[in-house]
């Protein structure tokens, strides 16, 4: 890989090879700013009949090329590097998901300990984790073992045991992996690679165990004392194995290898690693989310701690029906402010199964999709919430007030109070013809409290940005505020119930214009305040407000403290969301629908005349 | 991007079909090249190792692990049989003897000093592998497997369940518009693959499997009776592995839609002739459709006149279908194909075409929200 100095970068390529689309971006330096000139995309050729990836490399950047009228690729077909005048590029970067991603096992001695770090490690590396193994998931080894040889992954990390502590579980867990003798997914002509991160005592125990049947890399524990972490190794390891064995494996990577000036990354991983940089940089919690067709992506902040959460069937398209399946016809259909026929409701979504790349046409089939999107996210965030925890199994002074609220495992770090971002992406949320419909399922599926801005990626170039994140920080994040970011606003959500519809709420904002808006509102209520872009610089207008909750409302500084603040605004503007926290949408029908509506109608969601015809 | 419509399924009267059949594991190939196979006839087989069953010796027997080795009546790689005694220790000055005895058939693959395991590999479990189609074994892969080739009739299904299997070609509907319910079925239906028209109703299902038809093939199949017929709710469209006793396909989608006419009647005039179908759908990175062959004889050797994926685009006066709401299942051709983007009634912009349908009338609708009916 090249040497890089940052100062010299002024023009970067990026892509991101999708299971479907490879994506190509350019960069280019303005003055003292990074900014996005130009997106390309084509299908991904990963599969037959074409088996090469570069060849939709190519393609996409070929779409560049014509685009910008810059010169990228060389009569060769090479990309031409660096870049003098209107040819070329000095970076060039890629991540992949094709072919199915990195598809990891995990195994660990405790599932609530070192299996659950084993877990958070492969995740946070951008893999799918097909199954935890542990010592105690209740499986007889057996049945264990006959997983394992089931699955064909394309890598498997083994961790157990604290340094220094007992070695006979984490050997034992080798012994299960020896004899079920797992092959890899991809290929015949080589051995599973297999990482072992746990107890230092038993490196030489596993060693001896397994080194005959696969190919195995040992590095440090990724727990070595029960009250920390240490997934970097394990992280690193998994990336370094992902480009030399599964992507090698795959069609056309082992080209596409020596053109990137870095390592190609994971998608995910290289989502992962942009959220992470902008929370740390803006030293803030952040959430972000990609809804794609077959899977839902979570990645969080917070207290400084980085998670991912993968929920395989949770998707748009391809795993639609799962949605539906998992969330229950009620509760999608709570968000929908009409009758459906269940028979054909269910027929709709099996044939959006069957035919993933269909998109709604009617108003209608508009606002069942992102009903169904709402739940999609409200589930993943569930199962986000359950794996972000503190560590699970360390000892916790307890005061007696803790005695009524003793939970089970490691209390989830999330919390919806510190949030301050979410940024949403995939086709459904980047797509929706309004961005109020993307604020909107952001809200109704993970309804923040609070303050908390939200966004969108306009055309998920967050993978890109991500590699790109690790060269050269500036330029990452430059891209990442100006053009990779929707700015769909803020929502301004107080926590707490009431039995009627009182006002909770009295809010006073001083536009940047000096204009003052004052108001108040009832409880139950929905209110948009427009707040939009700077016009020179595309960024979020700021406008300072004095939110007053009523007393038993919170908005962060405590039950009905005053809170004054500067807020931005976006392509969406300010939203209250007064309909309380925890939320309920109305039992009888009648009341949802008229209430459903009302928030519609509010917040600008759909067009009130398609809302009262149907 | 170029083509932002879903290509059809194919459907076609004459092709020249390849399988491969290959095994899990390597093994034995037992047909050589240019060999005529049955749908039935073995062509490779192999020993899947056996089940694992770890018996903690150290706990039976209370004994630290590194001592398990010196207790042990059997080493590695001898055989055991169930029940049969495989470790014994004396303690309290020989006067207690404890024994552990093995739980099942099988060989000692490892003694553990460290866990104090003892591994027992069951005896191996024989896998074979059949040809599927009537054809001729055009190339074998040395210890994997073959692939065997046919001219036959090929029919692309939507959506499946079930695995692979053949019979008689069975018409039981009139027409393509008619639905398949159970009266139609009756014991003649015995070993058949029978040949419904728009929709598969549950109780045709019922009644298919009760006489012991091989499979069925309709247009359409309501969600809520596959829900019932697999007793769950299918989350994600990879199938292929149930085992119902019949393999069912469906031609068109969920719902009452009529099979394509040419899918019917291209059934129609194959009646009686012998079919290899099989339901197996998944519907990801990798897409597999389910299918229908139809073998006929024909030199497997010679190359086909047409090529056989023939990248064709949306043009005027193709034939297509709607595959989504307000128009689902409506044919129709292409009459129109503005190039800039247009406002939809659900406000996205998209590309779209613009469709006359049978009965004359003309509609504009997404581009990806139709399938071309393939020649």
């Amino acid at each position: 890989m090249k040497e890089i100095k940052p100062d010299e970068i002024n023009v970067i390529l990026a892509t991101d090879c999708g299971s479907t689309t490879t994506k190509a971006i350019l960069i280019e330096r303005k003055g003292d700013e990074y900014r996005l000139i130009v997106r390309g995309e084509a299908p991904t050729t990963v599969e037959t009949p074409f088996e090469d990836v570069t060849m939709g490399v190519l393609n996409a950047v070929g779409e560049v090329e014509e685009l910008t009228g810059r010169k990228l690729l060389d009569e060769k077909g090479r990309i031409i590097s660096p870049a003098k005048g209107n040819e070329g590029t000095d970076l060039y970067i890629s991540t992949s998901s094709a072919g199915g991603g990195l598809q990891m096992m995990v195994a660990g001695v405790v599932r609530s300990m070192t299996a659950e770090s084993a877990e958070r490690a492969a995740l946070g590396a951008g893999a799918i984790v097909m199954d935890v193994i542990a010592s105690n998931d209740k499986r007889l080894p057996h049945q264990q073992i006959e997983r394992i040889r089931h699955l064909r992954p394309d890598m498997i990390l083994l961790s157990g045991g604290i340094d220094g502590g007992t070695t006979t579980h984490v050997v034992e867990l080798a012994e299960l992996i020896s004899a079920a003798d797992p092959k890899p997914r991809l290929g015949t002509g080589y051995r599973l690679p297999v990482i072992y991160a746990g107890n230092k005592d038993a490196r030489d125990f596993v060693s001896n165990t397994l080194n005959e049947k696969v190919d195995l890399d040992i590095v440090d524990n990724i727990r070595p004392v029960l009250e920390r972490e240490n997934l970097m190794p394990a992280r690193e390891k998994i990336h370094d194995l992902f480009m030399e064995h599964v992507m090698a494996q795959a069609p056309g990577y082992k080209k596409l290898m020596t053109w990137t000036d870095a390592p190609i990354m994971p998608t995910p991983g290289a989502v992962g690693l942009i959220i992470k940089t902008i929370a740390d940089m803006e030293k803030i919690e952040a959430v972000g989310v990609d809804i794609g067709g077959a899977t839902t992506d979570i990645f969080s902040v917070f207290q400084g701690t980085f998670n991912r959460t993968v929920s395989a069937n949770l998707g748009m398209s391809y795993s639609v029906s799962n949605v539906f399946a998992e969330a229950g016809l009620e509760n999608v259909m709570r968000w929908v402010p009409f009758h459906m026929d269940e028979r054909n409701l269910r027929n709709r979504v099996k044939n959006k199964m069957i035919r993933p790349t269909t998109i709604p046409q009617t108003m209608e089939e508009l606002i069942f999709e992102q009903a169904i999107a709402k739940e999609a996210l409200r589930l993943a965030f569930i199962q986000h919430k359950s794996f972000a925890t503190v560590l699970k199994g360390i000892q916790q002074q307890r005061t007696i007030a803790d005695a009524f609220d003793q939970t089970a495992g490691g209390l989830t770090l999330v919390n919806m109070m510190s949030l301050e971002m979410l940024v949403g992406s995939g086709g459904v949320l980047s797509h929706a013809p309004r961005r109020q419909q993307a604020a909107m399922m952001l809200i109704d599926g993970f309804l923040p409290e609070g303050i908390t801005r939200l966004a969108v990626d306009s055309i998920f170039m967050m993978p890109q940005l991500g590699v790109l994140s690790t060269l050269h920080a500036k330029a990452a994040t430059q891209v990442f505020e100006k053009d990779c970011l929707i700015h769909l606003g803020t929502c301004i959500a107080p926590v707490g119930e009431l039995k009627e519809p009182r006002d909770i709420l009295k809010y006073q904002f001083e536009m940047p214009n000096g204009e003052k808006i004052e108001g108040t509102i009832k409880f139950g209520e929905m209110k948009r305040i427009p707040l939009g872009l700077d016009e020179k610089t595309g960024l979020p207008l700021i406008c300072n407000a004095i939110l007053d909750p009523l007393k038993g409302f919170d908005l962060g500084d405590g039950k009905g403290n005053k809170v004054e603040r500067d807020i931005s605004g976006g392509v969406t503007g300010i939203v209250i969301d007064a309909r309380g926290r925890p939320f309920h949408l109305p039992e009888d029908n009648k009341a949802r629908v008229e209430k459903l509506k009302e928030w519609m109608i509010a917040l600008d969601i759909y067009p009130k005349e398609s809302l009262e015809r149907l | 991007m170029g083509h932002a419509y879903t290509p059809g399924l194919k459907v076609t009267e004459k092709i020249l079909v390849r399988k491969k059949r290959i095994l899990p594991l390597k093994g034995e190939v037992l047909v050589r090249v240019g060999d005529r196979v049955g749908s039935e006839t073995v062509v490779a087989r192999t020993h899947l190792p056996g089940a694992v069953e770890p018996i903690n010796v150290a706990n039976i027997l209370g004994l630290p692990p590194e001592d398990v080795i010196h207790q042990m009546l059997k080493k590695e790689g001898d055989r055991v049989k169930e029940g049969e005694v495989i470790a014994k220790s004396k303690s309290f000055f020989g006067l207690f003897t404890s024994e552990c005895k093995c739980k099942s058939e099988g060989t000692i693959e490892n003694i553990s000093s460290i866990t104090g395991q003892v591994l027992i590999r069951g005896n191996p479990q024989p896998v074979e592998i059949k040809a599927y189609l009537n054809g001729e074994v055009v190339e074998v892969f040395p210890e994997e497997g073959v692939a065997v080739s046919t001219w036959g009739s090929f029919i692309q299904g939507i959506f499946g369940i079930g695995g692979e299997t053949h019979g008689k070609i069975k018409m039981v509907s009139q027409n393509n518009t008619s639905v398949l319910t159970e009266k139609e079925i009756d014991k003649d239906c015995k070993g058949c693959v029978i040949v419904g028209g728009s929709l598969v109703t549950a109780d045709a299902i019922k009644k298919a499997i009760a006489v012991g038809a091989k499979g069925v093939v309709g247009g359409g199949f309501g969600d809520r009776e596959l829900r019932d017929f697999l007793g769950y709710d299918l989350g994600v469209a990879i199938t292929g592995s149930e085992d119902l006793g019949i393999t069912l396909v469906i031609t068109e989608g969920f719902g009452q839609i009529n099979m394509a006419e040419r899918t019917f009647e291209l059934l129609k005039s194959k009646e009686g002739q012998e079919a290899c179908i099989n339901g197996a759908t998944q519907i990801r990175a990798g897409v597999i459709r389910p299918e229908l062959v139809i073998p006929f004889d024909g030199d497997v050797h010679k190359k086909e006149e047409k090529e056989e994926f023939e990248n064709i685009g949306l043009e005027i006066g193709k034939p297509i279908r709607v595959i989504r709401e307000p128009y689902f299942g409506k044919l129709g051709k292409v009459v129109g194909l503005p190039a800039p983007l247009q406002k939809l009634e659900s406000e996205s912009s998209a590309r779209v075409l613009e469709v006359e349908f049978v009965d004359q009338t003309r509609a504009i609708i997404p581009r990806a929200n139709v399938e071309l009916i393939e020649d």
